[in-house]
């Protein structure tokens, strides 16, 4: 059909705006006026078929023919992801730390998951990503990155931390060393070499940080002969340490205390299993015998 | 005032001077075109089936024990023949859409819409239906009469026959298409036993009806009213386009053939038959000269050839000529066209940067990403170490056992975990963490650039290097 468009046989409502627009008086189209039925008969289906008209004020509503939840479409997407981790988290429950850290696959699986459990548990006192926070007193609680541990790098002894915390101990040295011996300490102590001045030895260092100063892993007491420090490398922070020791009872006291997550009961045997691998893989775990 | 009104809005439609002679084609009544063989109309046919033919059969060749060509959706991979190219190459398909574009532009300056005329999926789908419903229904008189006929069993069954065979094609088409994404003979043995996934089902329906409805009853009105090329087409021509034109000089005044006569001498060569207007696929009339329904296909010319010989006429009352060729102007050559050359110059540009890509594309690609947090940790016996996560892409069809090396960098850096690294499977990318490691007195500002090799350890050609940065304190 070829239309001949004359735009003045259609009538129109007889309003005119701005001196020239006019309004035309027109059947809306036929799939339009259907579009709008078959919305309004969408509406009725969707209303039978789902929860939606409330029936009170205390929360109840039309449940719907379909029985759909918001709450378990959730929980069949969340099995989808259980089905997807429940094979490595199957097999590693029953494996040691060390095992999970020599099957590659099972390494792999913690590394790129374990980020939730970390930050969630371990993160607010050792950072995120295990690069340690500091307070006023300088570092709070250590960095996990590096070599240096003082209870051991391996993977027992991480896991071992993990679920039975840790507390260090060092005595307040305020009233047994004068001024002067703390400062010929202190100095030896920064400059990396603590057995250079005897005093070391007289005064009973020697007694929990070796007779070297490199610290005895059994007791965590610090190696005092690297460049990794526990709480501050400057003179004025070793003798603030020497002075006031740590968890020594005072409010001057440094402190450094690892929670034991076993006693706890906040984590799952694989929960911290999984958090030994990801500290392990920061960058400074150690080979052990295993 | 309504006279007012009326004679107001009458005024605006015939602001536009045609508006007497506008007729437009809505698609209210069916054009049944009538087929007349020539030269155009062979070329046509020709062109349609060496433009489609692959796409049905193409899918169905084997190389190497897997398809020829594949743009395979579920491995994120494009195969064809013995070339593999991975998302991270596939810039090169814009480089390929460029010429594809490109080349619709310069063949249409030359000489208008040949795509349309001759190789467009829509003209060659209608085409097709168009035919067989010449072969089931008749022709254009008998499908008319048809059409208007009361229903019948003799019309029910030819109405059938035709939807039938529509369906079949659709069918095919959708399967066809399906198949260049997935493998051939997975996909048909799958839709045999009904076990496509709801993708292939929902892309496969949508090409039955996409194809049942525009070939079948849309036609003309696809290239009149949806396609966006056929506008862009016609703004591609220019008054040294040839395209097919009715010779309104020689032609003008038209009139019926009288035998003998002053009349005669009076009268242009055309005779008024319609015959163009009948086999026009969009029902245009050439004689009024350019417009945006005609997609110049040439069946007019063959029609308009066939009577011009049987009244003793040369042919060529309509043919491809330009519009400066009929207004008598000088014909300009090709290089005094510079549209073309224009469109010609990106087209050997975007085929410079595919043959560049293709000679270019690696065997492997590496990227390095360095630890943000911590950026470097101190370690007990004084060196400086960070963390690298590498992610290793290999492009070949094998696994490849790597090993990574490092240039540049720190004096004495050593990289750590670099004796156990995993396979680098193909066709995917392999990540793992490296440390390295420096004594902190190398270390001569806060930032070095570090530059990372991974390479096969059987065949040292296949690699890829990344730089990096390594990070110590400040100083």
């Amino acid at each position: 059909m070829s239309d001949k468009h004359n735009a003045g046989d259609v009538p129109t409502t007889g309003h005119v705006w701005d001196d020239d627009l006019g309004d035309y008086i027109n059947q809306p189209p036929k799939w339009w006026m259907l579009g709008l039925t078959a919305s309004a008969l969408f509406v009725v289906v969707y209303f039978i078929y789902y929860p939606s008209i409330p029936l009170s004020m205390s929360g109840t509503w039309t449940k719907g023919v379909a029985g759909w939840t918001a709450i378990s479409e959730m929980e069949a997407d969340m099995s989808v992801v259980d089905e997807v981790r429940g094979k490595y988290e199957a097999k590693l429950k029953d494996m040691t730390p060390a095992a999970i850290l020599a099957d590659n696959d099972l390494t792999e699986y913690v590394t790129r998951s374990g980020k939730v459990l970390f930050g969630d548990n371990c993160a607010a006192c050792h950072g995120t990503n295990g690069v340690g926070t500091h307070d006023k007193l300088g570092l709070f609680a250590p960095i996990l990155n590096d070599d240096d541990w003082l209870y051991g790098g391996t993977i027992d002894a991480i896991h071992e931390s993990i679920t039975g915390g840790r507390q260090g101990m060092m005595m307040a040295h305020e009233g047994m060393l004068t001024e002067a011996q703390i400062d010929t300490l202190a100095n030896a102590v920064a400059a990396g070499k603590p057995t250079s001045t005897p005093l070391y030895a007289e005064s009973g260092c020697a007694a929990c940080h070796g007779d070297d100063g490199k610290g005895i892993m059994a007791m965590g007491s610090a190696n005092l002969s690297d460049s990794v420090w526990r709480f501050d490398s400057s003179v004025e922070g070793i003798k603030y340490t020497i002075k006031h020791g740590v968890n020594a009872g005072t409010p001057e006291s440094r402190s450094a205390v690892m929670p034991a997550f076993q006693a706890a009961g906040k984590l799952s045997d694989a929960e911290m299993k999984k958090l030994a691998v990801y500290v392990y893989k920061f960058g400074g775990g150690q080979p052990g015998a295993q | 005032m309504e006279q007012q009104q009326k004679k107001e809005m009458g005024e605006v439609t015939t602001l536009y001077h045609e508006f007497e002679t506008w007729t437009v084609n809505t698609g209210g009544q069916t054009i049944h075109a009538k087929r007349m063989p020539g030269f155009f109309r062979t070329f046509k046919d020709r062109a349609q089936l060496a433009m489609w033919l692959p796409f049905f059969f193409l899918p169905y060749l084997r190389w190497n024990g897997r398809q020829a060509i594949l743009f395979d959706v579920d491995h994120n991979q494009f195969h064809f023949f013995n070339l593999t190219v991975l998302p991270q190459d596939i810039w090169m398909l814009s480089l390929i859409l460029l010429v594809a574009a490109m080349t619709l532009f310069a063949v249409t300056s030359v000489a208008s819409r040949v795509w349309c005329g001759y190789f467009c999926f829509q003209t060659a789908w209608t085409d097709w239906f168009t035919w067989l419903e010449n072969k089931i229904e008749g022709n254009p008189t008998a499908r008319r009469k048809l059409d208007d006929a009361p229903w019948t069993f003799d019309k029910l069954k030819k109405k059938a026959i035709k939807h039938l065979a529509w369906a079949l094609i659709s069918l095919l088409t959708g399967i066809s298409f399906s198949i260049w994404f997935v493998d051939a003979f997975d996909y048909w043995n799958k839709l045999l036993h009904l076990q496509l996934p709801l993708v292939g089902w929902v892309v496969l329906i949508m090409f039955f009806f996409g194809t049942y409805l525009l070939a079948g009853f849309l036609r003309e009105q696809t290239c009149l009213w949806l396609c966006p090329y056929s506008r862009i087409q016609g703004v591609m021509t220019d008054s040294q386009t040839i395209l097919p034109t009715y010779d309104y000089t020689r032609g003008e005044p038209r009139g019926k053939l009288r035998r003998g006569g002053e009349a005669v001498a009076q009268q242009g060569d055309c005779i008024d038959c319609f015959q163009c207007v009948q086999v026009c696929p969009t029902g245009v009339d050439i004689r009024n000269g350019q417009q945006l329904g005609c997609i110049t296909c040439g069946l007019c010319i063959d029609a308009c050839d066939v009577v011009m010989d049987k009244i003793g006429k040369p042919r060529g009352l309509i043919r491809y000529a330009s519009l400066d060729e009929l207004s008598g102007k000088t014909k300009k050559e090709m290089y005094q066209h510079p549209r073309t050359l224009v469109y010609i110059a990106i087209i050997l540009l975007a085929l410079g940067g595919i043959v560049w890509g293709l000679t270019h594309m690696g065997t492997m690609a590496l990227k390095v990403v360095h630890e943000r947090q911590p950026l470097y940790v101190l370690m007990s016996d004084g060196s400086v170490q960070n963390k690298y996560d590498f992610k290793v892409l290999n492009k070949m069809d094998r696994d490849v056992q790597i090993k990574v090396s490092a240039e540049g960098g720190v004096a004495n850096q050593l990289i750590v975990g670099a004796d156990k690294l995993p396979l680098a499977r193909h066709g995917k990318s392999t990540s793992f963490t490296l440390f390295v490691k420096a004594p902190a007195k190398s270390l001569g500002q806060d930032v070095v650039p570090i530059q990372f090799r991974v390479e096969s350890v059987e065949d040292p050609n296949v690699f890829a290097e990344y730089t990096s940065k390594f990070y110590g304190p400040k100083r």
